[in-house]
């Protein structure tokens, strides 16, 4: 549960819902974008059927070349952005992902490389980490399928499994990440022995977020109470085996809660993401919100498209706010919530996050729930092959509290 | 935790990386996707910690530039919590 807690102590959890000892935010006044993430391709080797890039990708616009993205790293790096995630898609599909790395790495970024492991090899590891990579995230992102055969043991372990040991052999700091739902949470257990097995130090057990296609098959894939309990409970007894030699950080659907997650700090406070097309994102999902002109890369510099562009504009401050956020005192703590679920359970992106329980569509949730609650009795045969889970880019960033050293 | 000897040689831990970000006008720490952003304390000591100098070395550079005296307790207690959140570790 870790990474549900407010990060208000300054401990900060490597995925932890965004630190809430940000400074107040300001519409006049933003600080800079300092998680920037490059969605490099949509191209993968995996060829997922249900994978979580817009269904329509064929369709968006021709990728851009490595003279755009060393571009945005520069402007981005200029304005202070210093996390850098690189993305897909698979990234390893782009045969400039190491010039790509090093001009990163040279401005000054940390860098994350977010990959399925598929196209890692020996010689690309190497040269990755000698253009300055500093951290790969192996993620079981694309489908119910993959995990499956990474349960059964089948080809996808014995791959994972090889990326795993390079990985490690070169020296990177490894986080696993599984998104979690229904059809797989009851493997908790397994799944923390495999992360073991393969010496992760990391390991994000991330429920999954309730947009696109998981949106669509909600009740299929949110788990049941019992089901999150018991999964805690797995995880509670994995943590008091191994100790703090492996970090683990579980995320709670936010369904079961009652206050929203804090999205980042708040639409255009901390994030930009950048998809192989150039459109710049606020949010790794915000092209669902209606409305939003989405500013590309190839038409304005990072600095206009941050400060100036409407989109990013759009949820700054608190002028956007409806009741009963407007005038709630906990506004400054999640800022309303995530503005794509509000959307797409309120048809308002305006609202307040139904997952709140002051929201007066809160119904609307718990009775998702309820009704998951009911077909998770039901057999669930032919539903896994529609789902379809986005990948959660969360930052966390936290101030140490209280000085350490006293002054005079 | 708290009672780390004096002789211990604390660095920055395996994974993580110190860094001066002048947007921020702070040291931050980054490590696999997430950033701490060091107060200006945090980052006087954290930017000591090079796996070299002692834990002692540390406190009497600490007092000397900033003339106070009787740091040890404070740098260690802090050093102890880094220690704690991985964000160090202790050298031989
Ligand atoms: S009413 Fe709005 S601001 Fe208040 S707790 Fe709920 S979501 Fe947060
Ligand atoms: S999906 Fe929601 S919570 Fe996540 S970044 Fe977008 S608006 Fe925020």
């Amino acid at each position: 549960m870790s990474s549900a807690t407010p990060v208000g102590h300054g401990l900060a959890a490597p995925n932890a819902a965004v630190g809430m000892s940000q400074p107040p935010r300001s519409a006049s006044a933003p600080g800079p974008p300092l998680w920037l993430l490059l969605e490099l391709t949509y191209r993968c080797p995996l060829h997922c059927v249900f994978c979580y890039n817009p269904t329509d990708f064929a369709n968006t616009g021709q990728e851009l070349g490595t003279g755009d993205w060393i571009r945005v790293l520069r402007q981005a790096r200029a304005l202070g952005a210093v996390q850098l995630g690189l993305s897909g898609g698979e990234p390893l599909a782009r045969e400039d992902l190491e010039p790509i790395v090093a001009q990163a790495h040279t401005l000054g970024f940390y860098i994350n490389l977010i990959t399925s492991g598929i196209g890692m090899t020996e010689a690309r590891i190497r040269a990755l980490k000698a253009a300055g990579l500093d951290h790969i995230q192996l993620s079981f992102q694309d489908s119910t399928r993959e995990l499956n055969d990474f349960l059964s043991s089948t080809r996808t372990f014995e791959l994972k499994s090889q990326v795993a040991g390079l990985i490690r052999q070169h020296g990177y700091p490894m986080v696993l990440n599984v998104v979690l739902h229904r059809l797989n949470i009851d493997h908790v257990g397994e799944i923390l022995e495999m992360a073991e097995a393969m010496g992760a130090q990391y390991v994000e057990l991330a429920n999954t977020q309730y947009y696109g296609w998981a949106w669509l098959n909600r009740e299929h894939l949110l788990p049941s109470r019992a089901q999150l309990e018991r999964a805690e409970a797995a995880t509670r007894r994995f943590r008091e085996r191994v100790g703090n030699r492996m970090q683990i950080y579980f995320v709670v659907p936010d369904y079961f809660e009652t206050r929203p997650k804090a999205c980042m700090s708040g639409l255009g406070s901390v994030f930009l993401a950048v998809a192989p097309d150039g459109t710049a994102l606020p949010c790794h999902a915000a092209r669902m919100l209606p409305g939003l002109q989405l500013p590309n890369v190839r038409d304005s510099d990072i600095r206009a498209i941050w400060y100036d562009s409407p989109a990013f504009n759009r949820f700054r401050g608190e002028a956007w706010m409806k009741e009963p956020c407007r005038s709630c005192p906990e506004r400054a703590r999640d800022f309303g919530g995530c503005r794509c679920q509000a959307y797409l359970l309120t048809g308002d992106a305006d609202n307040a996050d139904p997952v709140c329980d002051l929201s007066p569509y809160h119904h609307r949730v718990t009775e998702a729930v309820a009704r998951a609650e009911q077909t998770a009795a039901a057999a669930t045969g032919g539903v896994r092959e529609q789902a379809l889970v986005f990948r959660d880019h969360r930052i966390s960033i936290a101030v140490v509290p209280g000085d350490p050293v006293r002054r005079r | 935790m708290s009672d780390i000897p004096g002789s211990a040689k604390p660095a920055i831990a395996h994974g993580m990386r110190l860094q001066w970000e002048p947007a921020q006008e702070a040291h931050v720490l980054l490590y696999p996707e997430g950033m701490v952003r060091l107060n200006s304390s945090a980052g006087a000591i954290l930017s000591r910690c090079d796996g070299v100098r002692t834990l002692a070395d540390i406190v009497t550079d600490l007092e000397r530039t900033y003339s106070i005296a009787g740091l040890t307790g404070d740098v260690t207690a802090f050093v102890a919590l880094a220690l704690d959140k991985h964000w160090l570790e202790l050298r031989q």
